[in-house]
């Protein structure tokens, strides 16, 4: 794997876990961490804000739309791996749990069950939720129709 | 000579104590929850949020629970809090063409690529108070539609400009002021325009806009588009090298279309305001693409006559936790201040007295 697909992996499961419902997380990190390697904390977890920017117009410069609050958290296993996360909200626990799976995820002897039993179903999760949510918004949809009237 | 009076520290903690009293009421009814307000105050917490300029929406939930419904007290709170956060730095620019949406409509084009949705709106009800309201009758799921494509509904500004008759988005990443760091200069820019509008007092905007579409300025808007739904957060992490999203949050965003710009090299077109807006909430978002317009008179070499062309005197005016600040700070004890004006006056008026007693002899 090149660093490149690696890091786009690795990407793809910090994302799908800062989606998931903080109880979600919860139940499936204590289903599958038992006797995984334990995590000290290098930083955090901290409570902190972004600025969140939008587009002018929606697709010209950046301008400062107003702050979001997100909690960070750096965890380091004994062999030595780094796991990061920052997501939106004031958890604590689910910025410790998402950096201490992200460190997981790059034991060999972890990373498929990190994949398999917790950012599959993020994922799954995630796509359930927008498909909900967008069918629930279509029903919504305006059909028009025309009136004719007249004789032709 | 200045004396300093003290006094009023039990008064205070028992006002205090009042007002949480007040605040709980009927202890025989149940403490609101804050996912009763999240839940069902739902568009109150996104005013504090975009107002509170902080998106966080148990916090602003909290802030409305603790000033008992009042949103600007409520919007204070918030405020206060996020002067505590550290800043950890800058999200990417939302991209609002991949929002997961949730309404959408344009009042200029029926037949857009992705479709008028009108989502859960107050739009179209008869604004007659329901006798459910009273009560907890059972309400029906919402009715779902499979989507026919996952096709994606972009921004009507973008897909339907092919003539060039509407202004365009200059693409750029150049880095934004930012008001809560650097102190507001005049002229602004509008990206720091921008940001005050859209932490700006939802009232103070509309009537602004309101008087923009009265005359009291140059627009003949139209919406252009309306879309509210979810956008990803994304951040740069230097750690890991590239970029993570942090969840999604809610936004609103309005593109209003307003006349004409001259000829010119490029032809007449329409221009554009914008609006966007943390949660669902519409009005703001319209109210802040009308202001943003007319803030742009001197773009489009139009006289600056209305106030809501006057970006010092929007700029300055549209929060409100400052304006509160000013106008509330008026009912604590001014004793000294008044007793050196009273002084002021009965000297002034004895002076008079004297001088029209003189007169009066020397008549």
């Amino acid at each position: 794997m090149t660093a490149e697909t690696a890091n786009a992996r690795r990407k793809r499961a910090l994302d799908a876990m800062a989606s998931m419902p903080a109880s979600m997380l919860h139940e499936l990190y204590n289903e599958n961490t038992a006797g995984a390697p334990g995590a000290i904390a290098v930083r955090g977890p901290e409570i902190g804000a972004i600025m969140l920017r939008g587009r002018i117009g929606g697709g010209g410069a950046p301008f400062n739309l107003g702050e979001a609050s997100v909690t960070r958290a750096t965890v380091r296993l004994d062999s030595g791996e780094l796991g990061h996360s920052i997501v939106l909200g004031r958890d604590a626990d689910k910025a410790r749990m998402i950096a201490h799976l992200d460190a997981l995820r790059q034991l060999p002897d972890w990373v498929g069950r990190v994949e398999k039993s917790i950012v599959e179903p993020a994922l799954e999760h995630a796509r359930e939720e927008a498909k909900l949510q967008a069918e629930e918004t279509e029903a919504t949809r305006v059909d028009f129709f025309t009136m004719v009237r007249g004789e032709d | 000579m200045y004396v300093a009076v003290k006094g009023g520290e039990a008064a205070i903690a028992n006002a205090h104590r009042l007002l949480a009293d007040r605040r709980r009421g009927d202890r025989d009814v149940p403490a609101l929850t804050l996912a009763q307000i999240t839940g069902q105050l739902a568009l109150a917490v996104d005013r504090v949020m975009a107002e509170g300029s902080l998106y966080d929406p148990d916090l602003a939930a909290m802030a409305v629970r603790q000033s008992r419904g009042d949103m600007i007290e409520a919007i204070f709170l918030l405020r206060a809090y996020r002067t505590t956060l550290a800043r950890f730095g800058n999200s990417r620019p939302i991209d609002t063409a991949k929002m997961r949406i949730e309404r959408r409509v344009s009042a200029t084009y029926k037949d857009i690529p992705g479709g008028q949705l009108l989502g859960p709106t107050f739009d179209y009800t008869h604004r007659l108070i329901d006798p459910a309201m009273a009560g907890d009758e059972p309400v029906d799921e919402p009715l779902r539609r499979a989507r026919e494509d996952e096709r994606r509904a972009p921004r009507v500004t973008d897909i339907l400009n092919d003539e060039g008759l509407i202004e365009r988005d200059v693409l750029s990443d150049e880095e934004p002021g930012d008001l809560t760091r650097d102190p507001t200069a005049f002229p602004a820019d509008r990206d720091v325009r921008l940001q005050a509008l859209a932490r700006g007092d939802e009232g103070f905007l509309l009537s602004l806009g309101y008087s923009t579409q009265r005359g009291y300025g140059r627009t003949h808007p139209f919406v252009g588009e309306i879309r509210i739904g979810l956008v990803d957060v994304e951040i740069d992490v230097p750690e890991l090298g590239f970029a993570v999203s942090l969840g999604s949050v809610r936004v609103t965003e309005c593109q209003m279309v307003s006349q004409f710009t001259g000829g010119g090299e490029e032809g007449a077109k329409f221009t554009r305001g914008y609006g966007l807006v943390f949660g669902q909430s519409e009005r703001k978002a319209m109210a802040m693409s009308l202001v943003d317009r007319a803030l742009r008179a001197h773009e489009f070499d139009e006289q600056r006559l209305a106030p809501a062309q006057d970006e010092e005197f929007v700029l300055a005016h549209c929060d409100n936790v400052q304006a509160t600040g000013f106008v509330e700070h008026l009912k604590l004890p001014h004793y000294v201040d008044f007793q050196a004006e009273l002084d002021l006056l009965r000297t002034l008026n004895t002076a008079k007295a004297k001088n029209d007693e003189m007169r009066e002899a020397a008549e």
